[in-house]
C-alpha cells in the first residue's frame, strides 16, 4: 500500500514549521494544507479533536497532533537521517532543550513582545536570563543537537526567523551580538541550511501579521487606568 | 561497574512520584534523597541548574531533569524489563500526546480547587472535572490507557490521586460522583504494588496543602 503522510499546517505557525522540516530533511513524500484558522476544516476538527489546534500529521489515515510529538513520531517511523542521537542520556538532554524551548523561551519571549512599558522591560529581562541557558548550551557546539540539526534544532529553530519579526515590531533588540554571540551564529546558520532556507514565510506578511496581533495589547495599556 | 542511581524528590510530589514508580516497576536500586524545596540544597541547584526543580534523577554523576523525560530515559536505558512506553511508534506517539495533555491541564487546574476562592474556584472545579471526563473518554474500556497493561500515562496521572482527597475537600466535591469510571481505573491501578507503595497517605498530602495556603493565604 502507498504511504499518505498529510500535513495539516497553517502559512506562519512555527509548531506547523517544525513538522514541514523534519518531514523534507527526511525526504518524506507529503502533501500539506494550510488551515485557515477562522474556519478550521472538518478534517481537522476530526483528526484533533482534543485541541483543534495545528499541526496535525495524518499518516494512512491516522492522526498525531502536538509538534513535537509527531518530530518523535516521524523520527522513529523514517528511519533516515535521525534527529535524535541512540544514547539514552543524550536523547534525554535533547528532549529537556526541546520543551525548555516551549516551556520557557516561547512563553517569556512572547511576553517580552506583548508587554508594554515597565512591565516589558521586566520582561525583556526574563527573557535575557531565559536565553543565557542557551548560549551556554551551545559551547562547543555547532547546533543543539550537535555537528549537524537535531530535535531540538527543529524545537528552538523558529527564533532563527521570528526574532527578527519581533524586534522590528518592538523596535527593541532582544538577541544582540556582543551579548548572545553563539546564539546568534546559530540563528544564522540555522536559518541557511538547505531545506530550511527554502521554507521561511514571507518577512513582511509575518511583520504585518504579527503587528496586528500585538494591537489589542497596546491598546489596552493605553486606556487610562 | 554498578550503577550508581539518586532521586531528587520530594515526597508529596506527583511528578517524584512517577519516578518512583518507573524505577520500582524496573527493580533498579537507588537511593533516595528527600529535597527541602523552601531551602534547595547544593546537590539540587547544581544538578539542575536552569530550573531548580525536582525530580531529578542521577545515573552515575549524570543529572535527568524533567518526569516524563526522566521516565523515558529510563524506559530507555533499562529496557529489557516491564516496558513502559508501547514499542508501536503510532501507539508511542498516543502515549506521549496523552502525557503531555496531563501535563498541560492537570497540574495548574487541580491547584486552584485548592489555592483559590470563589467564582475562580468554581471555575477550577468545573475545568478539572472536565478534564478527568476527557481521559475518562480516552480510557473507554480498557483497564488502563496502555491497554490490558499498565503503562506510561497510567504512570504519569496514577500520582495526582493521592492529592484528590486535598481538591475534593476544600473543592468541596466527589470525583467519584462526577467520574466513577475513573476511579475505577484508579482501583486498577493501586492493585499494583509498585503504585501502592510509591504514592504518600493522602491525608498527610492534606495536611501539607493545608500548610501551604496558609503560606499563600487563600481564606
Amino acid at each position: 500500500m502507498a504511504e499518505e503522510v498529510k500535513l495539516l499546517k497553517t502559512w506562519s505557525s512555527p509548531f506547523g514549521l517544525r513538522a514541514f522540516w523534519i518531514l523534507k530533511l527526511k525526504g518524506v513524500q507529503f502533501d500539506f494544507i494550510d488551515e485557515d484558522l477562522s474556519n478550521k476544516s472538518p478534517l481537522l476538527l476530526q483528526s484533533n479533536p482534543v485541541y483543534k489546534k495545528v499541526p496535525v500529521l495524518i499518516h494512512n489515515g491516522k492522526p498525531i497532533s502536538e509538534s513535537l510529538v509527531i518530530l518523535e513520531y516521524v523520527d522513529e517511523t523514517w528511519k533516515q537521517n535521525p534527529l535524535l542521537p541512540e544514547d539514552p542520556y543524550e536523547r534525554a538532554r535533547a528532549r529537556f532543550w526541546a520543551k525548555f524551548g516551549d516551556d520557557k523561551v516561547l512563553a517569556s519571549i512572547w511576553n517580552a513582545f506583548i508587554k508594554q512599558g515597565k512591565e516589558q522591560e521586566e520582561a525583556i529581562g526574563l527573557a535575557i536570563e531565559t536565553l543565557k541557558f542557551l548560549e551556554e548550551e551551545l559551547k562547543g557546539k555547532r547546533f543543539f543537537g550537535g555537528e549537524k540539526i537535531g530535535l531540538p534544532d527543529l524545537a528552538l529553530g523558529w527564533l532563527a526567523n521570528l526574532i527578527g519579526v519581533f524586534e522590528e515590531v518592538i523596535g527593541v533588540k532582544l538577541i544582540e551580538k556582543e551579548r548572545f554571540p553563539l546564539l546568534s551564529a546559530w540563528m544564522q546558520e540555522f536559518a541557511e541550511a538547505p531545506v530550511i532556507k527554502e521554507s521561511w514565510p514571507p518577512h513582511e506578511k509575518l511583520v504585518t501579521k504579527f503587528r496586528a496581533m500585538r494591537e489589542p495589547y497596546v491598546a489596552a495599556a493605553a486606556q487610562p487606568k | 561497574m554498578a550503577d550508581e542511581v539518586i532521586l531528587l524528590d520530594f515526597w508529596a510530589s506527583m511528578f517524584g512520584i512517577r519516578v518512583r514508580i518507573a524505577l520500582a516497576e524496573k527493580g533498579i536500586k537507588y537511593e533516595y534523597k528527600e529535597q527541602d524545596l523552601f531551602n534547595k540544597s547544593p546537590l539540587l541547584l547544581q544538578m539542575n541548574p536552569v530550573h531548580k526543580k525536582i525530580p531529578v534523577l542521577i545515573h552515575n554523576g549524570k543529572s535527568v531533569c524533567e518526569s516524563s523525560i526522566i521516565v523515558q530515559y529510563i524506559d530507555e536505558v533499562w529496557k529489557d524489563k516491564a516496558p513502559l512506553l508501547p514499542y508501536d511508534p503510532y501507539q508511542r506517539a498516543q502515549a506521549r500526546f496523552w502525557a503531555d495533555f496531563i501535563d498541560k491541564k492537570m497540574y495548574d487546574t487541580s491547584r486552584k480547587t485548592w489555592a483559590t476562592k470563589g467564582e475562580e474556584q468554581e471555575a477550577a472545579k468545573k475545568e478539572f472535572i472536565e478534564v478527568l471526563k476527557t481521559l475518562g473518554g480516552e480510557l473507554g474500556d480498557k483497564p488502563f490507557f496502555g491497554g490490558d497493561n499498565f503503562g506510561y500515562v497510567d504512570l504519569c496521572l496514577i500520582p495526582y490521586y493521592c492529592w484528590f482527597y486535598s481538591y475534593e475537600t476544600f473543592g468541596k466535591f466527589s470525583v467519584e460522583a462526577e467520574c466513577p469510571k475513573f476511579i475505577a481505573w484508579v482501583t486498577r491501578c493501586l492493585q499494583r504494588e509498585t503504585v501502592a507503595k510509591a504514592l504518600p497517605d493522602e491525608k498527610k498530602v492534606f495536611e501539607f496543602v493545608s500548610v501551604l495556603r496558609e503560606k499563600i493565604r487563600v481564606e
